[in-house]
């Protein structure tokens, strides 16, 4: 549009590694004045490390970055800030014990020009005195939103910002963000939801695999093209056709768990769905979306404000992981250092539960868990070798031992939050025909995968959940990578249920 | 209103030390003036190890090496103090709270460079400085100018006011006050201050904010060495020597700052709180001896009240809490 001027902000060739893993190889990044510029790219597409590279809370291996023609070099956070880099993020940068006043003082803002604004984004009638700590989580993020318009950005950094907002909040937000245009700052939007992005940006810019892929102007049924350059070589590869269930839709088995209009934590909004014996239902969202909301409430640690679970057609009230247990919920968190004694033998994990449903304080029948830690082993192929401390296992073998807990006790509903992060393509082969064949023994298995790809090779089908809301419901095996990954982004809305 | 809510902890903390000088009262009737002034000087010591913790605490740190530090300064004190001359004695106070500073400094430093954890790296440090104390002075020995032994001692009589009405200001209180708010007053209006309460209460945001989160820590430990050395220096004023072993001012230090309203943890809580805790403890001890209850069930008793203020403490915000909620 705009390139005969200097770029408010321009990034290019910036890469780095951590470790052996080369999170971005070639990002660029280019913000003209007056302009809103998406910043897209799926899990793991080197999105937040770039974000803080640019906000310098990480240093790149390569590349550079220039604000308005000179050389960026920011070592921290508040040099970016005084080179005119205002970043806003998912959660709020407030500090809690202190007052507004304080959290202005902090940044230097001037209070007149962050009145204004907080009048515009409806809050005028707060106090400056007040602590923020106390405040509503909406309320805080019109002051974090307030203090960096306040700070007169030369380029405005919005990560997030409105995941965590009530709607009519978002259309305010955005409409003092895109008052913001006229006055030649750049903004840099991430959102998960491409209705905000049309109506806000210009331009978006795809990374993919630490690449920078395309820029492109937004216009109408764009969404089709970014998603296409997200996946890049990955679409219509046909994982369905690869896929070993073969589908597996028990439309007439009986539900085992269901979940009826429940919402949780703000975050997520009337979910029903029901989990039948002997199938593999996948949970498919975008980062934020409600998942971790849904698998809290399912496994005892957070109460739903509103709505019903049932297990096998019975209403239950967890107040504790333990009663979720009890009823045969067995859940195995995506964050394996929350779920095993780091320093204990795989032994003692695997027979954790066990012992902590010891029917009474008497002695735990050594013998017969022995039995039933060593078939759990044996049926998840655990690495043995160094089974002194778990902590010395791959993560592969860690989750596994997560898992084999649970196989120890004979649970029969696994609730699995994004088992395979992080592990090795090998492992991960040996956990999807394990949830196979859990699924037919007789076990449900509730499973949510940040990976779309696993979704047709694990599952029978697959609930999308956007916003907090079940926006699709499919057969997995059908369910191909760019389908899942319109639908996560809130375009489809048609549900292709046959079930 | 504002003031009281802002402040609730610090007056329900006076509230109880005005109980306890009416329970004092009551089973001596004879303490008074007299008595005041001891507990002041008895506290002396006590109050500045609790304010060097209490900005470490509301740093988000904590420091073990408070005691250590304390008998450092009170060492090197004794030892150049021993036949110094008054004025030359100006110039050593002058130089041991710098020192002190300087310890703390280097306590932080090493916390933030090496990113050991606070509580390992002080705990060394314990040792550490114990050990130079020893080396400066190995048995208690040194001396203390005239006028450094005077500060702590007798209570304030300001000419054209009558002496009655001052009797019930000891010196050592007034040397307690003058000495942290010094330090403190202007700390707490600066930027740096905030931003040791801010990098305390959330690092996290602290650091996004662009606060400078290492350098705000290595301050708090640094002005924690500072009121340190003039804990050594009251030590060495009261005595008039030098003690290279550490007395009880650690654990102390943490019980006062606890109970004095600083959450472990960071972020919120003043120094005001603390020193009041400390003539709190303080007294409760003294009461105990009025009593005569043995020594042994003495700790036991303010064990127990620590976790049963902390524990009221915490019912009280966690109801204020849920009304805001409603």
């Amino acid at each position: 549009m705009s390139d005969a001027r200097i770029p408010l902000l321009e990034a290019s060739n910036v890469a780095k590694a951590f470790g052996a893993v080369q999170a971005l190889t070639n990002a660029s990044l280019e913000v003209y004045p007056g302009e809103v510029v998406a910043l897209l790219g799926a899990n793991g597409a080197g999105k937040s490390t770039l974000v803080k590279i640019l906000t310098g809370a990480l240093r790149p291996d390569r590349g550079h970055a220039r604000i308005r023609g000179k050389e960026l070099k920011v070592s921290s956070p508040s040099d970016a800030r005084k080179s005119g880099l205002i970043p806003v993020y998912q959660e709020s940068s407030m500090i809690p014990d202190l007052t507004v006043a304080d959290n202005l003082r902090l940044t230097n803002t001037r209070v007149e020009p962050f009145r204004r604004w907080l009048d515009e984004l409806g809050g005028g009638n707060l106090r400056l005195d007040v602590q923020v700590g106390g405040l509503p989580l909406a309320t805080l993020r019109i002051l974090d939103l307030a203090r960096a318009l306040a700070d007169e950005p030369v380029v405005l950094l919005l990560d997030e910002m409105t995941a965590a907002l009530p709607t009519d909040l978002v259309q305010k937000v955005l409409e003092v963000v895109r008052s913001q245009k006229n006055r030649n700052c750049g903004i840099i939007f991430i959102s998960h939801r491409f209705v905000e992005i049309a109506a806000m940006c210009d331009r978006a810019s795809v990374l993919r695999d630490g690449k920078t892929v395309g820029a492109l102007d937004i216009e109408a049924g764009v969404e089709d093209r970014i998603v296409e350059m997200m996946l890049g070589g990955n679409i219509g590869t046909g994982a369905a056709a690869k896929n070993a269930n073969g589908g597996n839709v028990r439309s007439g088995a009986e539900p085992r768990l269901s979940a009826k209009g429940v919402s949780a934590g703000g975050k997520l909004a009337e979910v029903s769905f029901e989990l039948r014996r002997g199938e593999v239902l996948g949970v498919a969202a975008l980062e934020g979306q409600g998942q971790e909301e849904l698998f809290e409430v399912l496994s005892g640690f957070e109460r739903p404000c509103e709505g019903t679970i049932e297990v096998d057609g019975e209403p239950v009230s967890f107040h504790h992981p333990a009663d979720a247990i009890e009823a045969g919920l067995a859940y195995v968190p995506g964050d394996r250092a929350g779920a095993l004694l780091m320093q204990r033998s795989v032994h003692e994990n695997i027979a954790l539960p066990f012992s902590a449903r010891a029917s009474s304080w008497g002695a735990i029948s050594r013998k017969r868990e022995s039995g039933r830690v060593l078939e759990a082993i044996e049926r998840l192929q655990i690495d043995t070798r160094a089974q002194g401390e778990v902590r010395r296992l791959s993560g592969g073998n860690q989750q596994k031992v997560t898992i084999g807990r649970w196989v120890a006790t004979g649970a029969e509903i696994l609730l699995l939050f994004d088992p395979t992060r992080g592990i090795d393509i090998r492992t991960k082969r040996q956990i999807y025909p394990l949830m196979r064949e859990f699924a037919v023994q007789g076990a449900s298995v509730l499973y949510y995968t940040s990976e779309l790809e696993e979704i047709p090779l694990v599952c029978d089908r697959v609930i999308v959940i956007f916003n907090g809301r079940i926006v699709a419901t499919m057969n997995a095996p059908s369910a191909d990578e760019s389908t899942l990954m319109r639908a996560a982004y809130g375009l489809a809305r048609a549900s292709n249920e046959d079930a | 209103m504002g003031i009281f809510r802002k402040e609730s902890w610090n007056f329900g903390l006076l509230a109880i030390l005005a109980l306890l000088f009416l329970l004092t009262k009551f089973v001596q009737p004879n303490y008074g003036m007299r008595g005041i002034e001891g507990l002041a000087q008895a506290a002396l010591p006590f109050a500045f190890a609790a304010a060097a913790q209490a900005i470490v605490v509301i740093a988000g740190g904590i420091d073990l090496s408070i005691g250590s530090m304390m008998a450092v300064t009170s060492v090197a004190a004794a030892v150049l103090m021993e036949g110094s001359t008054e004025v030359a004695a100006i110039w050593i106070t002058l130089f041991v709270l710098v020192l002190g500073a300087a310890m703390g400094a280097l306590n932080g430093l090493l916390i933030v460079v090496t990113r050991v954890p606070d509580i390992v790296v002080t705990l060394a440090m314990l040792f550490v400085w114990e050990g130079v104390a020893l080396m400066i002075l190995k048995a208690p020995g040194g001396g203390a100018s005239e006028w450094l032994m005077g500060l702590p001692i007798g209570s304030v009589d300001l000419p054209g006011i009558p002496e009655g009405a001052t009797a019930f200001l000891p010196k050592s209180l007034l040397l307690l006050v003058v000495c942290v708010a010094i330090v403190w007053v202007p700390l707490r209006q600066s930027r740096i201050g905030l931003q040791i309460y801010a990098t305390g209460s959330s690092e996290e945001a602290a650091y996004r904010t662009g606060v400078p989160v290492r350098r705000s820590k290595v301050a708090a430990y640094a002005v924690a060495g500072l009121f340190a050395a003039m804990g050594g220096l009251v030590l060495t004023a009261s005595t008039g020597i030098g003690a290279p072993i550490p007395g009880p001012y650690l654990l102390a230090s943490v019980a006062a700052v606890v109970l004095g309203g600083v959450v472990l943890g960071g972020g919120r809580g003043g120094l005001v709180g603390p020193i009041i805790a400390v003539f709190i403890l303080r007294l409760v001890r003294t009461i105990l001896t009025f009593l005569s209850v043995d020594p042994n069930v003495t700790t036991i008793i303010e064990g127990t009240i620590m976790v049963a203020v902390v524990m009221v403490g915490g019912v009280l915000a966690l109801r204020a809490r849920r009304r805001k909620a409603a």
